[in-house]
């Protein structure tokens, strides 16, 4: 037991710095959006789990063998008053402290999906009255504003992707089923619930450095894979034509967006970015300008995707991941 | 009959076309006015339409803080809390998220384009 709380304490700071920091420098995620993707994943996970199960597994160390049978010795103690002098003053604080971050966490999911879902609700009210059915099919509809603008609201049934009248007059058809496929993507896949998930963990532990890297990770991943689910369908070219039209924010990018060949950078910056899943408020849904320069980056000279052993390389370390910690805290109770 | 939903629709739609605060009554003689004109989905619902039910909409409108009353007057009188437009750019500014480096995008993009990157999107956009 006290081994375990001593590895299950590296392993949690170890995911809570080194390797969420090395994973967003890394440049093989964009090669394999959907493999980096289960990862951060992983190791958000992982880490929450480490993180309490090496204050349990310290706290619980007097009163039990393994995990199990501290937490049975310990659920005794506060169900039926027996006494608790086995136990120390920092394995009551230990035991404290998990029993807290566990509450926490499950607490601040539950918060952040309560906003999402009353600023989607909001959002969805206010769209029944000014938005208009649009004829790229059902769940589409147009509003009246003049910059390019695209984006989607999940919503299971009710989800719906919302474009600009100045989406529709910048971007020629191809374009513009591009863009349509893109964040149908963003909805049948589902791209809302990680989106809900990472912004709760950054929302719950906001100093741990991985919450902040994995958010912004995730919010790029996401953006790739809607990006090559477009790409089965349409041209890059196509592509990225849409999306260079709606972050430039007019219909001829081209001046301020591309350097000239003479390598003068002058350039007005206006525009807008071409929304995410649906992100309304808090969901982080909107492309940041670093997504945009790698998503368009990726497109422009593309890598090849990532061979078959190193993306089994990936999934067998999320494996590890998750099944280090929780064999660590689980098996030893079973066998015993 | 036509829908809760649509009504709130045609009454914010002559909220935010009229200039000044209207009564239940006039804008239930709009509505007549306007399914007449048009004969769409709710054709019949001119005559049948009654008053209360333009205020059940009103209501309903009030409590998500679209309309407002004036509640010196008798009959009450109602407007739209703010414009179509202001509306549409909140909705915007929420789907877009608050982006405050939304004008570094593409100071950022030239950073990081190459000059290989650059000719190939200037071939793409056609002004090579």
């Amino acid at each position: 037991m006290f081994w375990t709380s001593y590895f299950l304490a590296v392993l949690a700071l170890v995911l809570a710095w080194p390797v969420p920091v090395l994973l967003s420098r890394a440049e093989w995620p964009s090669r394999a959006p959907f493999m980096a993707m289960v990862l951060w994943q992983a190791i958000a996970l992982a880490g929450g789990l480490s993180m309490i199960g090496a204050m349990l597994a310290y706290g619980l160390e007097p009163i039990g063998d393994n995990l199990i049978a501290g937490l049975r010795s310990l659920a005794g103690m506060v169900l039926h008053n027996e006494p608790t002098t086995a136990l120390g003053f920092w394995h009551l604080f230990a035991l404290s402290a998990a029993a807290l971050l566990s509450a926490h966490l499950v607490f601040t999911l539950l918060l952040t999906y309560v906003k999402i879902e009353r600023q989607r609700r909001r959002h969805r009210e206010l769209l029944a009255l000014l938005a208009s059915p649009s004829d790229d099919g059902p769940g589409t509809v147009v509003i009246n504003h003049d910059s390019p603008v695209a984006y989607c609201l999940p919503g299971g049934a009710r989800s719906v992707t919302v474009l600009s009248d100045g989406l529709m007059a910048a971007l020629e058809p191809a374009e513009l089923r591009a863009v349509l496929i893109h964040e149908n993507a963003h909805l049948s896949q589902r791209h809302d619930l990680l989106l809900w998930a990472f912004a709760a963990w950054r929302q719950a532990l906001p100093w741990f450095p991985t919450t902040r890297l994995a958010q912004v990770a995730v919010n790029s991943l996401i953006e790739m894979l809607a990006d090559d689910v477009a790409l089965r369908t349409e041209s890059k070219g196509t592509l990225i034509k849409a999306i260079a039209i709606v972050a430039s924010g007019s219909a001829s990018p081209v001046e301020q967006f591309i350097p000239p060949a003479t390598g003068s950078n002058a350039m007005s910056p206006a525009g807008d970015t071409w929304g995410g899943t649906g992100g309304t408020g808090g969901t982080g849904g909107a492309d940041s300008p670093r997504t945009t320069a790698t998503r368009v980056s990726r497109l422009l000279s593309p890598k090849p995707p990532l061979p078959g052993a190193l993306r089994a390389m990936v999934l067998a370390a999320s494996a590890m991941l998750l099944a280090v910690p929780t064999g660590l805290l689980i098996v030893p109770g079973l066998l015993g | 009959m036509a829908s809760l939903g649509e009504l709130e629709r045609a009454v914010m739609d002559l909220l935010w076309a009229g200039q000044e605060a209207a009564t239940a009554n006039k804008l239930r003689d709009l509505l007549a006015q306007d399914s007449a004109a048009t004969d769409g989905i709710a054709g019949h619902q001119g005559k049948d339409l009654a008053v209360t039910t333009v205020l059940t909409v009103l209501s309903r409108l009030e409590k998500k803080g679209l309309v407002e009353r004036e509640r010196g007057t008798r009959p009450h009188r109602y407007q739209a809390v703010s414009s179509r437009a202001d509306h549409t750019a909140d909705l915007m500014h929420e789907a877009l998220g608050s982006a405050p480096d939304r004008e570094a995008v593409l100071a950022r993009f030239i950073g990081s384009v190459s000059e290989s990157e650059a000719a190939t999107l200037r071939k793409l956009l056609g002004k090579d």
